[in-house]
């Protein structure tokens, strides 16, 4: 054992003993640090799986669906797809006739299509139009054009939706990131106030150290060594709560609610090596810096 | 081995705390710095231990300017300063062996060097039979013994002691001061800032009176004052 490596190995044993000693103060560390990690953790996953839903469905966006009366005659609906066509933007349009339609809808079906049997006379489903769009940004000018031609009942398309999603992710994106920084900063102070316990009880020794002439980083490192455990600890709980609490909410929606939804959830564990860097590296990061306020502060060497 | 140059120090509140002071101590002297309290003594120590910086001049210590180092230099200048303090300061929950050992350790000794220097340092001051015990069941004096322990363990150049027999009784500050000469016999500097006059006087070493952050005198062999 060469000189350094004592020197380290006392720090790291003064480290310990202040967390142990301290461990009331220790407690509300820990609990700060892990509450800040499992709201990040919670907010991660919402984005990323509303991003998933976005990228998932992206494809349908840029249709246009479009409803046509009944009341319109066959020779009406080309002269409706030609104007369709005019417009800027559509790359494709394809006519579903009320017999198309029929025959979609008893294939999604599939076994329950027979309750549509016999009623290929009094087909209730219309004429539609599906537009293919050259990009989404188009949807919008496309729509309103394709409201104004006569005969038209209805147009169904999703940028609605995906507006609403990207929103709903922007909101939460906001919210975390408040939530987030409001709670470091929180446990920072904590975590400083832990440290300067420690402190306390240790001026005396720390004043010996400094005339006995102990380094700088000595006299430090216990303090800070103690935010690094303390960060830690609260991410490896943190790791483990997000962990744990997303299978288990993950698997009861999907096995009480629908399977599609969890489609576009992120699946457990695969973010489990992201969040545990992550969640290490800011744990240990609360740690240190709140340590390192607490020795500006009350600790002069 | 130390040198006042033109040390000046004015404190913030613009005392004037020393005044161009020049000594030059060299080494394997005994010094006492005597005066009044305010004079200047604990002013002078605090410089040697990097407490403080001077307004003005320079102070060297082993050859080596001090007087305006880097903040993470200053642990390593402590090192070579061995001090003793009024009020002992030692570790209440450590026993005498601990305090002394805790010196070491600080710096990073080997624990075989441990093991052999603390009893050794203990035996020098006479509480080779005390190692064990913990401070509370300590007299004055043995307090004081420990912390020339702790103070001499790593072996510094110099020992600086600050009023060491302030709070102890006449007989016991003797007892002190017999292994503080001890200690300088073997070669190590002592800087002692004192009021106890009875010992100054029998003591004849060398004598630096502090007046109003001047030197008042210096001289070998001298008292603690004249009377007139």
């Amino acid at each position: 054992m060469n000189m350094s490596f004592r020197i380290f190995k006392n720090v790291l044993k003064q480290g310990f003993q202040g967390m142990w000693r301290n461990r009331g103060m220790g407690l509300a560390s820990v609990g700060s640090i892990t509450a800040v990690l499992v709201i990040l953790g919670m907010v991660l996953i919402m984005i990323l799986s509303i991003n998933n839903i976005v990228n998932e469905t992206q494809s349908k966006f840029d249709e246009v669906q479009v409803f046509l009366e009944d009341s319109v005659k066959e020779e009406q609906i080309e002269e409706i797809g030609n104007k369709i066509k005019s417009f800027g933007g559509v790359k494709n349009l394809s006519l579903v006739t009320k017999d198309d339609a029929m025959k979609i809808m008893k294939e999604d079906l599939g076994d329950k299509g027979y309750s549509f049997e016999g009623l290929e006379d009094e087909n209730p489903l219309p004429n539609s139009y599906t537009i293919q769009l050259e990009n989404i940004e188009y949807a919008d000018k496309v729509v309103e054009n394709v409201k104004d031609i006569k005969g038209i009942e209805g147009v169904k398309y999703y940028k609605d939706v995906i507006n609403k999603l990207i929103s709903t992710a922007n909101y939460i994106r906001v919210a975390g990131i408040i939530a987030i920084a409001i709670l470091m900063f929180i446990s920072v102070f904590i975590i400083s106030n832990t440290i300067k316990i420690t402190v306390t009880a240790r001026k005396k020794e720390v004043n010996i150290m400094k005339y006995v002439g102990a380094s700088n980083g000595y006299i430090r490192g216990p303090f800070i060594i103690e935010g690094i455990l303390l960060g830690l600890i609260g991410a490896v709980l943190s790791i483990l709560i997000v962990n744990y609490g997303y299978e288990y909410i993950f698997h009861f929606i999907n096995e009480r609610l629908y399977v599609i939804f969890t489609v576009y959830l992120v699946a457990p564990y695969t973010l489990l090596k992201d969040i545990s860097i992550m969640f290490v590296a800011i744990g240990v990061g609360i740690g240190t810096l709140g340590s390192l306020v607490s020795l500006k502060r009350f600790l002069n060497v | 081995m130390i040198k006042f140059i033109n040390v000046s120090k004015v404190y913030k509140n613009g005392t004037k705390a020393l005044e161009n002071i020049n000594i030059t101590i060299d080494k394997g002297e005994f010094v006492f710095i005597v005066g009044h309290s305010g004079a200047g003594k604990s002013t002078m120590i605090k410089l040697l231990l990097k407490e403080i910086e001077p307004t003005s001049g320079k102070i060297i210590l082993e050859d080596k300017d001090i007087t305006k180092v880097k903040n993470r230099r200053i642990p390593y200048i402590r090192r070579k300063v061995g001090v003793v303090f009024q009020d002992f300061r030692l570790l209440p929950n450590k026993t005498v062996y601990e305090n002394v050992a805790f010196a070491m350790e600080i710096i990073g000794s080997h624990p075989m060097e441990i093991k052999k220097r603390v009893p050794e340092v203990l035996e020098m001051v006479e509480l080779g039979e005390k190692a064990n015990d913990y401070p509370d069941q300590l007299s004055g004096g043995e307090h004081q013994r420990v912390s020339i322990a702790r103070a001499i363990v790593n072996n510094p150049p110099v020992l600086i002691a600050d009023e060491p027999t302030g709070n102890l009784d006449p007989d016991t500050a003797w007892e002190i001061m017999k292994i503080l000469k001890g200690i300088n016999g073997r070669g190590t500097t002592v800087l002692m800032a004192t009021h106890a006059k009875d010992i100054v006087n029998c003591m004849k070493r060398r004598v630096v009176a502090l007046e109003d952050g001047k030197v008042a005198r210096d001289e070998e062999k001298g008292v603690y004052e004249y009377e007139f």
